[in-house]
């Protein structure tokens, strides 16, 4: 059934102080509200269960790319997937990041989704947070009461579960810039070329020496309740020399970190199979 | 129960003001209460374009936007784009090239392609594919609306 829309409320503070405070006072009330392109899908579908918003959109601070230090990256929550494809810096420095704004959605909803957006409504097939997990990103998390910073990979604690109080709302990401992962990959595999939700979707970035691997790190989404980094593959692949032995080893071991179902999209058994597949091809470019 | 807002933005270059739900979709707020029936509701999810509009310059799902977001816009639908009687060069290819048939996606897929030309204005066959890839047709096949988009870029004028 659809949803009875004056059932639904919605406020838009004037100011961000205002908003963080109206978290603090009314603690779980509110859901703040960034893009809409997720929220919205499941209103109309009457599947929206919060009844109360707080939209964030209007914030220009948490919007847009800095570069605050030689040291990093930081991105305002709210910056759109084409704001991601318009920063000629991010899509040099951070071509996995790039790529994931480009196959998420159409042009439509890169112009209103974003990545902050893409974070909290915390999909297991969302397409930016491998490229975030493969980046070593770090998010500020805002309330009245200041603010903190945490590691990305420490953000989802299980399915559409956070490290996130009902006061606080992701503000900022950070990238630390210091990588030099001169080899990097990302491939999303859906039912279509464009605007499909991924059925598996692997970010990969690599550091070599005369043949070697220095530091390898793997990330994939749609393979688990939530977007995951492959820690296990990346230590067998550290020091190593890429030779079939190694790719097998690493094919092995990745089924060991990833943990696919069976939904509307995909099999698990077809979803481990892609994941392996695109981890042998990741590792045959380098 | 929450109130209604007063809900004041430009539709089509005109200032419009409007009751409704903070929540109400910006589609229906635009069919209902402002009578402009060019935006089609096709998935009601983000994934036709059927609903297209631009706001502030930018191509959006009119499906996806509570109206609350749409406060102090600047909207162009379909019924903005030619409001006098020339058509802009876009519609025209349209026709010329047979790019529509039932006409659902119509709207949208024109608003698409003009907002593709706004920001490139000699698109490849790859970008013009990119640019429509939100935009869902059923009838076609895409190869007219493709080929009528490329012969509309050829065009100088409006859009």
């Amino acid at each position: 059934m659809r949803a009875f829309i004056p059932d639904y409320q919605m406020i838009a503070p004037a100011t961000l102080a205002a908003a963080l405070h109206v978290l603090k006072n009314e603690p779980g009330v509110w859901k703040p509200f960034a893009g809409g392109t997720d929220l919205m899908v499941l209103l109309d579908a009457g599947k929206l269960d919060d009844k109360r918003y707080l939209s964030l959109r209007h914030f220009a601070e948490l919007r847009g790319i800095a570069e605050l230090s030689s040291d990093h990256v930081t991105i305002g929550a709210l910056t759109t997937y084409t704001d991601v494809l318009r920063s000629s810096l991010l899509c040099a420095e951070f071509p996995l990041l790039a790529r994931a704004a480009r196959e998420t959605g159409s042009v439509a909803t890169q112009n209103r989704g974003t990545l902050g957006g893409n974070i909290v409504n915390a999909s297991p097939a969302a397409d930016s947070p491998p490229a975030l997990l493969v980046y070593n990103a770090e998010l500020e998390l805002l309330s009245s009461g200041g603010s903190r910073w945490i590691r990305y990979s420490d953000f989802h604690t299980g399915y559409k579960t956070m490290n996130l109080r009902s006061d606080e709302i992701v503000a900022r990401i950070r990238l630390p810039r210091n990588g030099q992962m001169g080899r990097q990959y990302y491939r999303k595999v859906g039912t279509r070329k464009a605007q499909a939700v991924s059925k598996v979707c692997f970010a990969g970035a690599c550091s070599m020496v005369t043949g070697r691997v220095i530091e390898a790190r793997i990330a994939l989404g749609s393979v688990a309740p939530v977007p995951v980094r492959c820690r296990q593959v990346e230590r067998l692949l550290a020091g190593e020399q890429i030779r079939p032995a190694l790719i097998e080893e690493c094919r092995r071991t990745l089924l060991s970190e990833i943990t696919p179902i069976d939904d509307v999209r995909s099999t698990r058994q077809y979803r481990e199979r892609v994941a392996q597949n695109l981890l042998e091809e990741f590792l045959k470019s380098l | 129960m929450p109130e209604k807002i007063r809900l004041r933005f430009s539709v089509n270059g005109e200032k419009r003001e409007v009751e409704t739900y903070p929540m109400a979709r910006l589609l229906d707020v635009l069919r209902e209460d402002l009578h402009l029936t060019g935006i089609k509701e096709g998935c009601g999810e983000g994934e036709c374009g059927a609903c297209s509009v631009i706001i502030d310059g930018e191509l959006a799902n009119s499906c996806l936007i509570p109206a609350l977001q749409a406060g102090g816009t600047s909207i162009t639908t379909i019924e903005g784009l030619a409001p006098i009687e020339r058509l802009d060069r876009v519609q025209a290819a349209f026709l010329e090239h047979g790019a529509a048939q039932c006409g659902i996606c119509t709207p949208g897929m024109i608003l698409a392609a003009v907002n593709l030309l706004e920001r490139i204005s000699s698109p490849t066959e790859v970008q013009i594919r990119e640019g429509l890839a939100g935009n869902l047709c059923r009838c076609t096949g895409y190869a007219r609306i493709v080929e009528a988009v490329r012969r509309a870029a050829l065009k100088t004028g409006r859009s």
